[in-house]
């Protein structure tokens, strides 16, 4: 008998629940449950059933979410940059992708990187000139890519690279899918100004592309890669939380706390960058600062801008929630974000006084102020710098005309561009 | 607590803002901020009676519609966008006092009078020396006899009901404060209009020898009602702000479209686009804050006395920006008499210093935390 009726939340929440208490044990090893998750289509249920999910809404989710809490089983592998490469598959990969690549980023198998930027491209991704070149049946791929996070540990890279120097800047990319264990591939990593080294270079020398690892074909990587950067963006409202690791006892929860460890070492400093508004009020009584009236008007700016930007992202989910169009106070987040964390920094700068002028052990906090001071230049340059974000607003919310364009009309073989030293 | 408007409510906020274009376009404002008594009686009564305006936040017991917070923002901010010249605000802010200070009694003889527009009132709280708290209150009451002055009253020369708070003499602080009710024409009330920087904002000097008051609620234990009605009064504020300063960023970013310089759009340069996102950024976030402070006074929220002053320090902040940018979008012709954005422009500084500026609702946002 085939089910037509519609799913509702009851219907979803009892379906789980029943299927849970069946099913969840917390002795299965990780990758072994997350498998069992695979087949029930209970780990991704917003996604395709012939894919591992039970084309479900997306809205059900948290629902899904909350019975698993409930019982305390462990989900899909979900943090990092394998939910982009799931994201980017699942809308532009060829059967054989989603048959190779799909399951292993549910259980947690494969890890992924993202290799987008470049040093001499950064706010303009697509003018990437990592070169891919035609050599027999195979690609070939030579060059440099930058910013790239767990790029030391993944397994898979969804690469951007240029592969037609003939056509117009967007016109000429590919889009692959590339062994990082290779030997054309070195990973360095990328010593930051806060002393974290959460990001590698990557430096290909002739590694290579099998013909099917081709996500679309010359002259689409563009297209593709903005799915890409669509489901990266999607995370950045300020509302997102981090994978936190249950601290439950069993097999199971220790392979996922041992999971979460390595998948969220790159983002330790991530709470600092923001600007750590939460440490902002206690720290202020501790150290009497509170008492100084000048103190307290900058600390006052700080949470009118920070409670603020939080309303305003909630609104923009409110609307969403009810399916009305998007707002504009849903592009203002990312922008806002950036403001919030330096005023931030200012803020633990003057609670702080001349202990700001220490570091590591010696600061306060065993460091986390210190660490907030010199973290927070990133949050207005990564993922799309404020200059961009303003851009972004202007032309697309507000429909202000675009900046006249220099390298869209020629070849991009043509077009003026940075010479990046050979190594 | 609620993030969105309902249908109903972005229904009633399109009707009215219909009814605002077609009532109050920019001309008849101009024409009526040159006029003594700032708005046109007849017409402004019967504007208000057709959409209930003046009533929307009074309980239905008392003649009113019964809705909250929410929606009186939502009308204050329309106007506020309009600029439109009418004593709402002044009879919102007396109604809201009554509300809080009147015994039931009171209140079912005096609001439904307010309610459906038949009178107009303001609250005349603030002296010469402009202090927003309750150590500014030097006014007596003598039994029921008042004397002293009140100064920055909003359309206080025109409002036929005047509440007004005064102290027992010998009293400091919140202590011994009563809410009165006075006509505005009762003998010894003498009135004058001030001129005023933003002529669409008409505010009074008033000063009482010996009028006889009706005292609102017990006499003397008016403090808390009076801390009250000042939170309530600066959501409103916000809430009027946001609008005006959404409005002048539109118009700004309509000007800029249009304007051509160097061959092409200035609205094509970065610099100008700049401004133009950061001022979109001001706006959302000063409505985020007036409209989530107005949820919380429907909600009962306890943090109200700091929500409210967040909501109005965020609100100056922004409109005053915005003001900056949009007269510099202009160029040259934003600062003269015949365009318009020097209206928005003035609206913009006197709300700034309505009520307390942004340094006061800081430091009493801190406070009210801190604690």
């Amino acid at each position: 008998m085939i089910d037509t009726t519609e799913p509702t939340e009851e219907s979803v929440r009892k379906d789980v629940r029943t299927w849970l208490e069946a099913n969840w044990n917390p002795n299965y090893g990780l990758v072994e449950w997350r498998e069992k998750l695979c087949e029930s289509g209970w780990g991704a249920p917003h996604w395709p059933k012939e894919w591992y999910g039970r084309d479900m809404p997306v809205k059900f989710n948290a629902v899904v979410d909350e019975e698993f809490a409930r019982i305390g089983a462990v989900g899909v592998a979900k943090a990092g940059i394998r939910t982009l490469a799931a994201a980017t598959i699942l809308a532009h990969g060829t059967d054989l992708h989603k048959q190779k690549f799909l399951k292993r980023i549910l259980t947690g198998e494969d890890t992924w990187c993202q290799l987008f930027s470049e040093p001499g491209s950064g706010s303009d991704m697509a003018g990437a000139v990592t070169r891919a070149d035609k050599r027999g049946n195979k690609w070939v791929i030579n060059g440099q890519k930058v910013w790239t996070t767990s790029a030391h540990k993944a397994h898979w890279g969804l690469l951007l690279a240029r592969a037609d120097w003939d056509k117009v800047k967007h016109k000429g990319l590919a889009y692959f899918i590339l062994d990082m264990k290779q030997p054309g591939v070195q990973v360095h990593p990328l010593k930051q100004m806060n002393g974290h080294a959460s990001f590698n270079q990557v430096f290909f020398t002739d590694a290579e592309v099998e013909p099917e690892m081709m996500v679309c074909d010359v002259g689409d990587g563009w297209t593709v890669a903005t799915t890409t950067l669509m489901h990266e963006r999607r995370g950045a409202d300020g509302l997102r939380s981090w994978a936190t690791a249950s601290d439950k006892k069993g097999r199971i929860y220790e392979e996922e706390r041992a999971e979460i460890a390595t998948t969220m070492e790159p983002y330790k400093w991530y709470p600092q960058r923001a600007g750590r508004v939460d440490l902002v009020m206690e720290r202020a009584r501790e150290t009497g600062r509170i008492n100084d009236p000048v103190v307290r008007q900058e600390i006052a700016r700080l949470l009118i801008m920070s409670k603020s930007a939080e309303w305003t992202a909630r609104r923009a989910r409110a609307a969403q929630e009810q399916g009305k169009p998007q707002g504009p106070e849903g592009s203002l987040g990312k922008l806002v974000a950036s403001h919030v964390a330096r005023q931030a920094a200012r803020v633990h700068t003057y609670l702080t006084g001349a202990d700001a002028l220490l570091s590591g052990e010696e600061s306060p906090m065993g460091g986390v102020i210190a660490e907030i001071l010199v973290s927070v230049p990133a949050s207005s340059i990564a993922g799309g710098t404020d200059e961009i974000q303003r851009n972004i607003i202007s032309e697309r919310v507000l429909k202000m005309p675009r900046e006249t364009s220099v390298d869209t009309n020629k070849p991009f073989k043509d077009v003026p561009r940075n010479i990046v030293a050979p190594r | 607590m609620r993030f969105s408007f309902s249908a109903e409510q972005e229904e009633f906020r399109d009707t009215l803002r219909r009814a605002l274009e077609a009532r109050s376009p920019i001309k008849e404002v101009r024409r009526l901020m040159a006029t003594d008594e700032g708005f046109d009686r007849e017409g402004w009564k019967r504007f208000n009676q057709e959409l209930g305006l003046t009533g929307i936040h009074i309980p239905e017991a008392y003649g009113g519609q019964g809705f909250g917070f929410g929606e009186l923002g939502i009308v204050l901010e329309e106007m506020g966008r309009s600029l439109l010249c009418a004593p709402f605000l002044s009879t919102a802010l007396a109604s809201i006092a009554i509300l809080n200070a009147g015994s039931e009694e009171q209140k079912k003889a005096l609001l439904p009078g307010l309610a459906d527009g038949s009178k107009t009132a303001t609250l005349a709280f603030q002296e010469e020396n402009g202090s927003i708290d309750a150590s500014g209150i030097a006014m007596t009451a003598t039994g029921n006899k008042l004397d002293g002055s009140k100064s920055f009253v909003l359309d206080g020369h025109t409002a036929d009901l005047v509440v007004v708070v005064a102290r027992k003499k010998g009293t400091t602080g919140n202590d011994g404060l009563s809410f009165f009710t006075a006509a505005g024409n009762a003998p010894g009330l003498t009135r004058r209009k001030l001129k005023t920087m933003d002529e669409t904002r008409k505010l009074a000097h008033l000063t009482f020898k010996g009028v006889e008051g009706k005292p609102l609620g017990v006499e003397g234990a008016g403090g808390p009602a009076f801390a009250k009605t000042m939170q309530q009064a600066i959501v409103c504020l916000a809430n009027e702000m946001v609008g005006g300063a959404d409005r002048l960023r539109e118009d700004a970013l309509e000007y800029v479209k249009m304007r051509m310089q160097f061959g092409r759009s200035i609205a094509s340069f970065q610099t100008t686009k700049n401004k133009a996102a950061d001022m979109l950024v001001d706006v959302e976030l000063a409505k985020s804050a007036a409209y989530y402070a107005a949820a919380a006074l429907d909600e009962g929220d306890e943090d109200v006395p700091a929500l409210a002053s967040l909501a109005k320090a965020q609100a100056a902040e922004a409109y005053l920006q915005t003001e900056i940018h949009a007269l510099q979008m202009h160029g040259g012709i934003g600062f003269t008499w015949d365009n318009d954005t020097h209206l928005w422009f003035k609206r913009a500084k006197s709300s700034e210093i309505l009520f307390g500026d942004a340094n006061q609702h800081r430091e009493k946002m801190i406070q009210a935390w801190a604690q």
